[in-house]
Parts: C-alpha cells; sequence; structure tokens
C-alpha cells in the first residue's frame, strides 16, 4: 500500500511541476488558428511558424546573446572577486570575521527596489544607461553575498593543514590561495558559479530598469515586454519561453547535483 | 619580496568585494534614506529637505495600506503553504530510491526558470476565455481580471516556483539526521506519527527555520511576479509595496515619496529578519 501511495504523491508532484511547460511545448506548436479556442486540447496539426516568427521578425537573438553574455561576464567576476574575499574569511587571520560575514548576510536581504533608484542615478549619470556594463556592475555585487558565503564554507572545510603546509613550504598567501586551495575549491567554485549564472540569467527588476532598447534588454525584460499591437501573440511567447528554459533545463539536468549543494550548503550548515 | 609580503595582508582579499558591496548596495541604500527626507519629484523643482513629511503621507496613503496589506498576505499565504506542501513532499522522498536524481532535475525546473518567463506561462493558463484552467475545470473564473482572485493567482504561480527550493533544502535536513535515532525509535514501538512529531520535526526544526527566513524575505520583496503578472491590478488588488515603490519612482518620478515607499519595503524586510533571529535565539536557549 505504502509504496503505492508514494508512487502517485510523487507522479503527483512531477506532474505539478512539469505541467505548465508541458502546455507552453504544446501551445508553441500550435497552429494561430486554433489558439483562439479550447478544445482542442491537442493540435489537430503541429506548425513552426511561431518558431520562426521569433527569430525573423524581432531582435529575439541580440537579446538571448545579451543574456548570455551579462551572466557569463557577471558569474566570472563574482568569482574573481569572491574566491579572495572567501579565501581571507576562511584562512587567514581577519580582525573582525564575525561582523563581516553577518555583514555579508545581512546585504543578501537587502530589498533590490530599496537601492534601484540611486543605482538608476548613479548609472545614468557614469554614461552606462541602457547598456550590459550596468548589469553586470550590479549583477556581480548582488550575487556576491552568496558568492563569499558558500566559498567561505568550501575555503573553510579543507584541512588547514594543506593551507599551513604550503605556507611552510615558502607558499606565499597568495601562492597558497592560487595554487592549494583553489584547485580543491573547485566543486564550490562550480555551484557558485552556477547559482550566480542563474541569478543573472533571470534578473528582471535592474534589467526593466537600466535598459531601454534592445542594446542592453535581457530575456526576462525581452518576455515581460513581448510585443504585441492588437492582441497578445500567445503563440510566439510560448515559443520563445521554450526557447529561452531550454538553457536552463540543460543547465539543471546536468549540473543539478551542484545546484543542490549551493542551495542547501550555506543553509544546513549556518 | 616587498609585494609578495604585501599580499599576505587578508585587507587586498576583501577589498574588491568591500567596494563593490559599499558603492552598489550600501551607498544606494544611504541615498535611498535621504531622499526620503526630501521632496524630490519633476513637478517640484529642486530636492528640498522636508524632514518625516513622506513618511506622514505615507500614514495617511490607502493605497499604501493596500499595498501593505497585499504584501503581507502574499507573503503569508504563501509561505505558509510552500512549507506544508514542501514539508508533505520532502517527507514522501526522504528515503534513497532509484531515480532520485532525475526527480531533483524536473522539481529543480520550476524554480531555475525566469520569474517573468513564468509569468508569461501562468497568464496563458490563467486566461478567463481560452485558458487552459477554466477549460480543464469546466470553469469561468476571471482568474487575473477579478480583484478577489488575482492576488491568489498570483500566490499560487509562486508556491508552484518556490516550494522546489522548500522541498530541497528539507530533504538535505532530513539526510541529515542520524538514522540510530530512527531505528531506536522502532525498538521502542515508536508509531509513524510520534517519530514525525518527536523526533523527525524537533530535529529539522533548524533547517525549517532557515528555510522559513528566506522565503519570508524573498516573499516580501516580490516584485516580477506580479509585475509581469498582473502589474498589481485589477483596481490594486495586487499591488504590493515593492511595486507601489517602482510605480511612484519611475512613472510617477516622485523620487522623495518613492524612496519613502522602498524604505518600507527595507523596514519590512529586516523587521521580519530581526523576528526571526530572535525566535531562533530563543529556541537555542
Amino acid at each position: 500500500m505504502r509504496p503505492v501511495l508514494r508512487a502517485a504523491g510523487l507522479a503527483l508532484v512531477i506532474t505539478w511541476c512539469l505541467a505548465p511547460f508541458l502546455w507552453q511545448v504544446i501551445t508553441s506548436v500550435r497552429p494561430a488558428a486554433e489558439l483562439m479556442s479550447l478544445p482542442p486540447l491537442i493540435p489537430t496539426r503541429l506548425t513552426a511558424e511561431h518558431y520562426a516568427a521569433i527569430f525573423a521578425g524581432h531582435p529575439f537573438l541580440r537579446i538571448i546573446a545579451n543574456s548570455a553574455l551579462v551572466a557569463a561576464c557577471t558569474t566570472l567576476l563574482a568569482l574573481a572577486v569572491g574566491a579572495p574575499a572567501a579565501f581571507a574569511l576562511a584562512l587567514l587571520r581577519v580582525r573582525g570575521r564575525a561582523v563581516i560575514l553577518a555583514g555579508v548576510l545581512a546585504i543578501s536581504m537587502f530589498p533590490p527596489i530599496a537601492t534601484v533608484s540611486p543605482l538608476f542615478l548613479a548609472l545614468s549619470a557614469l554614461g552606462l544607461h541602457d547598456t550590459l556594463a550596468a548589469l553586470v556592475i550590479t549583477y556581480t555585487t548582488f550575487s556576491l553575498p552568496l558568492a563569499v558565503w558558500l566559498l567561505t564554507n568550501f575555503f573553510a572545510a579543507l584541512p588547514r593543514e594543506l593551507y599551513a603546509a604550503a605556507r611552510v613550504d615558502g607558499c606565499t598567501a597568495f601562492g597558497a590561495f592560487a595554487r592549494v586551495a583553489l584547485p580543491l575549491a573547485a566543486p564550490g567554485l562550480l555551484a557558485a558559479g552556477l547559482l550566480t549564472f542563474i541569478f543573472a540569467w533571470n534578473e528582471f527588476l535592474f534589467a526593466l530598469t537600466f535598459t531601454a532598447t534592445e542594446a542592453a534588454r535581457t530575456i526576462p525584460v525581452g518576455i515581460a515586454l513581448f510585443p504585441g499591437l492588437h492582441e497578445v501573440p500567445y503563440g510566439e511567447i510560448a515559443a520563445a519561453a521554450v526557447t529561452v528554459t531550454l538553457p536552463v533545463v540543460a543547465l539543471a539536468c546536468v549540473f543539478q547535483r551542484r545546484i543542490v549543494e549551493g542551495l542547501t550548503a550555506g543553509a544546513v550548515k549556518g | 619580496m616587498k609585494l609578495e609580503r604585501e599580499l599576505d595582508r587578508p585587507l587586498w582579499y576583501l577589498l574588491p568585494g568591500g567596494v563593490l558591496l559599499a558603492a552598489v548596495t550600501l551607498f544606494p541604500l544611504a541615498h535611498v534614506l535621504w531622499a526620503s527626507l526630501e521632496r524630490r519629484s519633476v513637478l517640484h523643482g529642486p530636492p528640498r529637505f522636508v524632514g518625516l513629511e513622506n513618511y506622514l503621507r505615507l500614514a495617511a496613503d490607502e493605497r499604501f495600506w493596500n499595498a501593505l496589506g497585499n504584501t503581507v498576505y502574499f507573503a503569508a499565504v504563501s509561505v505558509a503553504l510552500e512549507l506544508l506542501l514542501g514539508l508533505a513532499i520532502a517527507l514522501m522522498l526522504a528515503r534513497a530510491w532509484r531515480g532520485r536524481a532525475l526527480f531533483y532535475g524536473v522539481i529543480l525546473l520550476p524554480w531555475a526558470v525566469p520569474t517573468a518567463v513564468s509569468a508569461r506561462m501562468w497568464e496563458w493558463m490563467y486566461d478567463a476565455e481560452i485558458g487552459v484552467l477554466n477549460y480543464l475545470a469546466g470553469a469561468h473564473v476571471n482568474w487575473l481580471g477579478s480583484p478577489a482572485w488575482a492576488l491568489n493567482a498570483a500566490i499560487a504561480m509562486d508556491v508552484w516556483k518556490s516550494t522546489p527550493f522548500v522541498v530541497l533544502l528539507l530533504l538535505a535536513g532530513l539526510q541529515g539526521i542520524p538514522q540510530d535515532v530512527y531505528r531506536a525509535a522502532a525498538v521502542d514501538g515508536a508509531s509513524g506519527w510520534s517519530v514525525l512529531a518527536r523526533i523527525t520535526l524537533p530535529l529539522l526544526a533548524p533547517v525549517i527555520m532557515v528555510a522559513l527566513v528566506f522565503r519570508t524575505i524573498d516573499a516580501f520583496r516580490v516584485f516580477d511576479a506580479i509585475y509581469v503578472l498582473t502589474g498589481g491590478g485589477p483596481a490594486d488588488s495586487t499591488e504590493t509595496l515593492s511595486i507601489y515603490a517602482y510605480k511612484a519612482l519611475f512613472q510617477g518620478l516622485e523620487f522623495g515619496y518613492g524612496s519613502a515607499l522602498a524604505v518600507s519595503v527595507f523596514a519590512c524586510v529586516g523587521l521580519a529578519a530581526l523576528l526571526y533571529a530572535r525566535l531562533m535565539r530563543e529556541a537555542l536557549r
């Protein structure tokens, strides 16, 4: 009896998680004529017209490229800035270490809305309005607390003797960081990098505020503001949604262990 | 040699991150706090210090109280549902089984997809005329168009999106409970319910607390889910504090009053964090 109940529950959870995606996929291949009525639930024929439309009529590729570039740069920068800080917090003698970590945690709770207007003014004054750089700077900073927090945990979990031995053997602190600690923390870097990438790929509020044209528009804003002159082009939105979901699906499938590790590491220990 | 000695100082490792955090989070926050004490809008010319005027206006602003009420309702209901559902699912999956990795991949999906994209997906399913939800339920509910339903519709989407995160946290917590405890309970003949109530839940309490903190703070900041799904309507029935603040700042161009609204979001999140910190400290004692 129990295995049956469990299997049923499991099936229910999977259906609940996947059903909206499935409906999106079905919508994206449904002929325009059948979009305005239900039934039929399953389209009578399949069409690629919506996919063709988003790539032909809209700057959709540009928007995807923007998102990819912003997310990649953010990830690299956040790791480049976060890893040394985490290394120092975990292995060097830092005065006020607990205060710094608590401060980092507090900053991670900042509501973006409480910082968005001065950032908008400052970035505009610097001539960075509607540029990808504006997004990269902001995203790097807002993903920094999580990266530092996660990586500090990873560095602190390395055996201290390794660091001590490297120093005794004549390594400088930086040498010990670059040649000993960093390679050993590779799984942590991967986990932190994945979470940062997904954050930057998905962020909406800053992207909505700091960008004005397709020069710097990213996917969430592009899809939210999807053009529709007279009626909402649901077929094309569905095609776009499916297209931009695919990279995330790939990431979630390939790296699910690392992502889960990253999501839960801080919570369960701290 | 001198450079090498210099690189032993932790300062250089912490400086870049510290500068970024100060410039992009602390400075803007201070600026918002200051701007909330000024009259700043396109209509009124140069900014002028007005003390607490914006906050007095806040206290008398019905739209603010409506937004605060919506935010609290959204946070309370969605977090409660996410926690209950998440706990049920995590307990169901607690034991190791084949195909678990695949399952993780599946439940990560709603969490990993951009919220703005999910909102468009749900908007389409909620459609009153041609939406699949009404079709399957054989109903004619105007989910997003009626003030009574719209906020609950947004909550349903948030529950869909965020429960996976809670499940993953709780599963990690469950794996941390030593199996010996369960064996001892089985030897003592404890029933399923009493094992749950007396062993699992108390040992899981710290992780439940962490999930609660993360989710509550996220829910209080909610913006994109609702902004894309309903834009705050109909008739402000889904307008949360973040959305009201955004509209005041960037559509009304009232930087002073909008800043006061933004500070109120910050205060809500801060209060929630302090409350939880206090609860946790008491629980530890």
